[in-house]
């Protein structure tokens, strides 16, 4: 029974339906956001299912230098682990007792696996554009990987637990953690990560339709091209959440809280999408200096400010 | 109708292949994704790989050089997919019809659905055109 239940769960409710359209929603909400940015009227609501279901619909192209099972496997696998981490997530917040020891730390690298499954599907497509898009997507990877850590670690510091469970409670009697200076300097490290994460402008680097046509997904084409793009969906719905989780209280759908809560989400995914419209794209090795220079100070201080108590 | 083609209408992705033109329809183009036009309202995106596309839109006549590889791009796109020429090049070979190196016009060697006639075309005459190949499926 308890199987089942767990079962429905990643399948339906915070799982892989409810994340997906949610996520969807969300990219609709960059769509417009980067539009208006541009004094452009944008795409009515519905333009992500549109599109999804239209590449479903579509015929599946699997080139003839390919490797066939990895190719066509890793969105599969990419998409499993963004819906994992988007379950374990949304039942810390909704269900506190689900938490379990440890569960920050499982998130932080099921979080990682999409990207690794996108470097793995770029080398097998046979693609030279495709292999050139994973090797950037990988050293990007090494770059943002160790801020994000140790901005992530800041907020465990702080509460001495490596549960979602203690820090959420720890919010709850002492403020938020952006309410101290540790907590805003991490904030803004993760915000960036976030950006790196979701190969978002400056960071769009492994998939740069303007100069590798698409990079990592340029052989993707039909079904397992909507499912990378799902991919995407769900952890652009993912990360703010996980944002949310360790710095901003996390998010409640009792009472006026509901409201609170998609403010704050809704408040992280427009800092991204203004973010991502005003930057021009940056290089590998200046990305890779960003996150391993200012980046990296930045979470060591934070860091360290945890530790003396601030 | 089924949801797929439904949706279709709904997204068209574009990929825009010069075989040859002068530029000039490349610009104007560009000019649909602009605040004033923003064919964006309906779905229309530009891609960056065939694999992605639903519309080939081609502009210029063709040249002895890019022949194969218009005719390999065609063969790349993954069906449905709909061919548009675009511009008096892309659909009669215009001023272009005499050179030493042109072997003909697109509809020569695949298929062509629409045709968007101008040297170069109009932004409104562009997506009237779309709206014609999108009302075709």
């Amino acid at each position: 029974m308890e199987a089942v239940l767990y079962f429905v769960r990643y399948l339906v409710f915070p799982g892989f339906l409810f994340s997906a359209v949610v996520g969807l929603l969300t990219t609709w909400v960059d769509r417009k956001v980067s539009a208006r940015v541009q004094l452009r009227v944008g795409p009515p609501w519905y333009q992500p299912f549109a599109d999804t279901f239209k590449l479903l619909g579509k015929e599946v192209v699997v080139p003839a230098g390919a490797r066939h099972t990895g190719f066509l496997l890793m969105p599969v696998i990419g998409l499993a682990a963004a819906t994992l981490a988007s379950t374990i997530l949304w039942l810390v917040n909704l269900r506190p007792e689900t938490s379990f020891v440890g569960d920050t730390l499982v998130v932080l690298y099921v979080m990682t696996i999409p990207a690794l499954a996108l470097i793995l599907g770029g080398s097998a497509s046979g693609n030279p554009l495709g292999a050139l898009g994973s090797a950037r997507e990988m050293k990007l990877l090494f770059g943002y990987e160790l801020p994000l850590v140790i901005a992530v670690l800041t907020s465990i510091v702080k509460v001495g637990s490596f549960s979602f469970e203690k820090i959420l409670i720890y919010q709850e009697y002492n403020g938020v953690m952006l309410g101290s200076v540790s907590g805003v300097l991490a904030f803004i490290v993760m915000i960036f990560c976030a950006q790196a994460k979701l190969g978002f402008l400056p960071f769009d680097i492994a998939e740069a339709e303007t100069e590798i046509a698409g990079g990592t997904h340029i052989e993707y084409s039909g079904g397992p091209l909507a499912i990378v793009r799902l991919n995407t969906a769900i952890m652009y719905l993912v990360l703010p959440l996980f944002i949310i989780t360790l710095f901003w209280g996390g998010v409640n759908f009792v009472g006026w809280r509901i409201l609170t809560s998609v403010l704050k989400y809704v408040a992280i995914v427009v800092i991204m999408v203004l973010i991502k419209n005003t930057n021009p794209r940056v290089r590998i090795d200046q990305a890779v200096r960003f996150f391993w220079g200012p980046m990296f100070a930045l979470s060591a201080i934070a860091m360290i400010l945890a530790i003396v108590g601030y | 109708m089924s949801l797929a083609l439904k949706a279709l209408k709904k997204s068209p992705w574009v990929f825009h292949v010069n075989t040859g033109a002068c530029n000039n329809c490349d610009i104007e183009i560009l000019d649909c994704l602009t605040p004033r036009f923003d064919v964006e309202r309906f779905g229309v995106l530009l891609v960056g790989s065939i694999r992605h596309a639903d519309v080939l839109l081609i502009s210029g006549p063709v040249t002895q050089n890019i022949l194969p590889r218009l005719k390999r791009l065609y063969e790349a796109a993954p069906r449905p997919i709909k061919v548009v020429a675009f511009g008096a090049c892309g659909c009669r070979c215009g001023i272009f019809r005499d050179g030493y190196n042109i072997v003909g016009p697109i509809d020569k060697y695949i298929p062509v659905d629409a045709y968007i006639p101008g040297c170069p075309p109009k932004p409104e005459t562009i997506i009237s055109g779309i709206v014609k190949v999108l009302n075709q499926l």
